[in-house]
């Protein structure tokens, strides 16, 4: 019984020369939803298309449903796909757009007829159904682009940034109804996206794209408590996660200490190995620091330059003394009482800071979640 | 007019000026370039002796005498024989262009043929050539054929794609189109030739019926291949016909040739103007849908 239900092994991707894909290996498990995401350009879609097979590997092998697919025709490898723009046939009514691969494989059409019926109910098209792409709104664009995919019961369904032409508030709603289907269908499915919000919330397993590479994979809660590399930690969680250069001046069994131009800062670590005076980049995500109230002591001071209050939270840009680079952000309580050019005094939460070496990668590992089980969570 | 006054005087009447002057030079062009045709079928409600004793086009005696004789024509063939023919030869040819056209071009816009830009151009250049300078190599090659007093050498070349106008104008179609689509049906289960005709085709329908309507027009108009390869009359598209009936006799019937003139132009203008809507799209939405 083969439980994975997409594999790619070392798969390479050039166009003119230019290697887009440097060489990813990936499983997908049966039943998952594993999304996809990066910076544009990093060849998530790509990747996507791979698998598909709209596109073929300069190199590697694609697995699906344990067959190896890589030189095999897009619609003999057992996957739907929905595209960005929906690419529905605008000279079909909605149910023949839905039919259209049934008819191309030759079903009776009653058969036909009584699977486009179903799709329909479950997508809530059923009284859409006779009528053409131009006539219906996005949402309803996009739910047919879905019905079109489902009604193949494919092994495993491809999502190329599905609700990225939506707008906000529908993007929401589509996000939730593609999360109840999958998890009424329990289909493998691949989802491309450049939003974080959409990985964090639809993915069993997110993977983390840059430059033709895997940078992380692992569970969406996994990957913000335990980035890999400073590219990660950039990459997940919004606003960004400050990054403050720092060097260090010991390591313990418990802590690194560090020197910074504030003074030194203990973070609680174990398993960290860092030669004293290296260079090392202190990561704080924005919700991880704390105003303290007047004449207490806190970790970090500074100047407020910018505050942006979106109502139920605040976020504030703060200029560290000392400190080169650009400015911190904090993420504070709507009602926050700070103001611009204060000057404030700022707590971090030492059990959520990260540590990078000069390389970028993670050092040691906050006691918080050190004991968490490893799981897929590795770099490659 | 760049004034930051208020018109005043003679000045705010110029819009009125502007639409009247306009217009009138509009319509006034308009008149003379329709005048022929208004011409040519009052002519042919004229008696023979009236069409050179006036300018107007409003027959003064109307009589149906043009037509009558006209349709009898002075061979042993009615007019109906030059008109079947005619379609004989439009027919295939439009089917044979638009078939062509629309797979050359398909496979120009979406595959990556080894040199398809030299291809291209050499189609494109073709567009250029005068078609007088393939008379005589054509007609040596057909010869040689068997295929002349046959309708074969009228159609067979469109078969290949020859017409590389219509070519261009199709690819230039297909270019708007989105790749998802065409890709969505590949992951459907499509084969190209499935993508192009159950896909592609339909979408791009408008400038395939511009096509179709170039061609006829332009084929029922044809006068020089008929003449070149035809030899027997009862072979003889209208062009040929109407031509035919200038020389046999001295005192031409111009009533008849006009009268046959404006029957022969009928189902151009019948085709063109039931199929307006998607003439006129197939000519500009390529250029400007998105």
């Amino acid at each position: 019984m083969v439980t994975n239900s997409v594999k790619l092994s070392d798969v390479k991707k050039s166009f003119n020369g230019h290697e887009v894909i440097k060489g990813v290996s990936l499983e997908v498990q049966k039943g998952e939803m594993v999304v996809f995401v990066g910076p544009s350009g990093c060849g998530k879609s790509t990747l996507l298309r791979l698998i598909a097979g709209l596109d073929t590997p300069t190199s590697g092998q694609i697995d699906i449903a344990g067959k190896d697919v890589t030189y095999a025709h897009p619609s003999k490898r057992g996957v739907a796909m929905v595209f960005q723009s929906y690419a529905l046939y605008p000279h079909m009514t909605v149910a023949d757009n839905i039919a259209f691969a049934l008819k191309i494989q030759g079903l009776p059409k009653a058969e036909i007829d009584a699977k486009v019926r179903d799709v329909a109910e479950v997508l809530q098209l059923t009284h859409l159904l006779k009528r053409r792409p131009k006539a219906l709104s996005g949402g309803q664009r996009q739910r047919v682009a879905i019905g079109r995919a489902i009604v193949r019961e494919p092994d495993v369904f491809l999502f190329d940034e599905p609700l990225s032409n939506l707008d906000a508030s529908l993007r929401g709603q589509m996000r939730v109804e593609i999360a109840r289907l999958h998890t009424k269908l329990n289909a493998t499915s691949v989802y491309v996206t450049h939003d974080q919000v959409e990985a964090m919330t639809l993915a069993d397993k997110i993977v983390v794209l840059n430059a033709g590479r895997i940078e992380q994979i692992g569970a969406p809660m996994e990957l913000y408590r335990k980035p890999a590399n400073l590219f990660v930690a950039g990459f997940i969680g919004s606003p960004r996660m400050n990054i403050l250069s720092t060097k260090v001046r010991s390591v313990s069994g418990e802590a690194v200490t560090l020197d910074t131009p504030q003074g030194v800062l203990a973070i609680p670590r174990t398993g960290a190995q860092a030669a004293t005076g290296a260079a090392t980049s202190l990561g704080i995500r924005p919700e991880n620091l704390h105003v303290v109230a007047a004449g207490e002591e806190g970790h970090l001071s500074g100047y407020v330059i910018l505050i942006e209050r979106l109502g139920g939270e605040t976020f504030a840009y703060v200029t560290l003394k000392g400190f080169d680079g650009e400015p911190i952000i904090l993420k504070l309580d709507g009602e926050a009482p700070v103001h611009n050019h204060q000057e404030v005094r700022l707590t971090i939460d030492l059990n959520r800071a990260h540590l990078f070496d000069e390389a970028g990668l993670a050092v040691g590992v906050s006691p918080d979640f050190a004991s968490e089980t490893d799981g897929s969570g590795h770099v490659q | 007019m760049v004034t930051a006054t208020i018109d005043t005087g003679w000045r705010k009447h110029l819009p009125v000026l502007n639409a009247f002057l306009r217009y009138g030079i509009l319509i006034l062009v308009g008149f003379v370039m329709i005048y022929p045709l208004l011409w040519m079928i009052g002519g042919a409600f004229k008696n023979n002796a009236e069409i050179f004793s006036s300018i107007g086009f409003i027959p003064k005696e109307p009589t149906t005498d043009g037509f009558v004789n006209g349709w009898k024509t002075s061979t042993e063939y009615t007019f109906a024989t030059y008109l079947l023919n005619t379609m004989k030869i439009v027919i295939p040819k439009v089917i044979v262009t638009v078939i062509s056209s629309v797979v050359v071009a398909y496979g120009f816009a979406r595959f990556a043929i080894p040199g398809r830009k030299w291809l291209f151009a050499l189609l494109m250049a073709t567009v250029l050539l005068p078609k007088s300078v393939l008379l005589i190599p054509q007609y040596l090659m057909f010869r040689e054929f068997g295929w002349l007093d046959t309708y074969l050498p009228l159609y067979a070349p469109q078969a290949f794609a020859t017409e590389g106008f219509f070519v261009f104008m199709i690819i230039q179609f297909m270019r708007t189109l989105p790749l998802d689509m065409e890709e969505a049906a590949v992951m459907d289960g499509c084969n190209s030739f499935q993508v192009l005709t159950l896909i592609v085709c339909p979408v791009i329908l408008p400038a395939i019926i511009s096509v179709a309507l170039f061609q006829f027009m332009w084929s029922m108009n044809d006068f020089l291949q008929p003449l070149i390869y035809l030899s027997s009359v009862e072979k003889y598209p209208v062009a040929l016909a109407l031509k035919m009936s200038i020389d046999v006799t001295e005192a031409t019937s111009w009533n008849e040739i006009l009268a046959m003139s404006t029957i022969a132009i009928a189902p151009s203008l019948i085709l063109f103007f039931a199929a307006q809507k998607y003439f006129v799209e197939g000519l500009t939405s390529g250029a400007v849908k998105g």
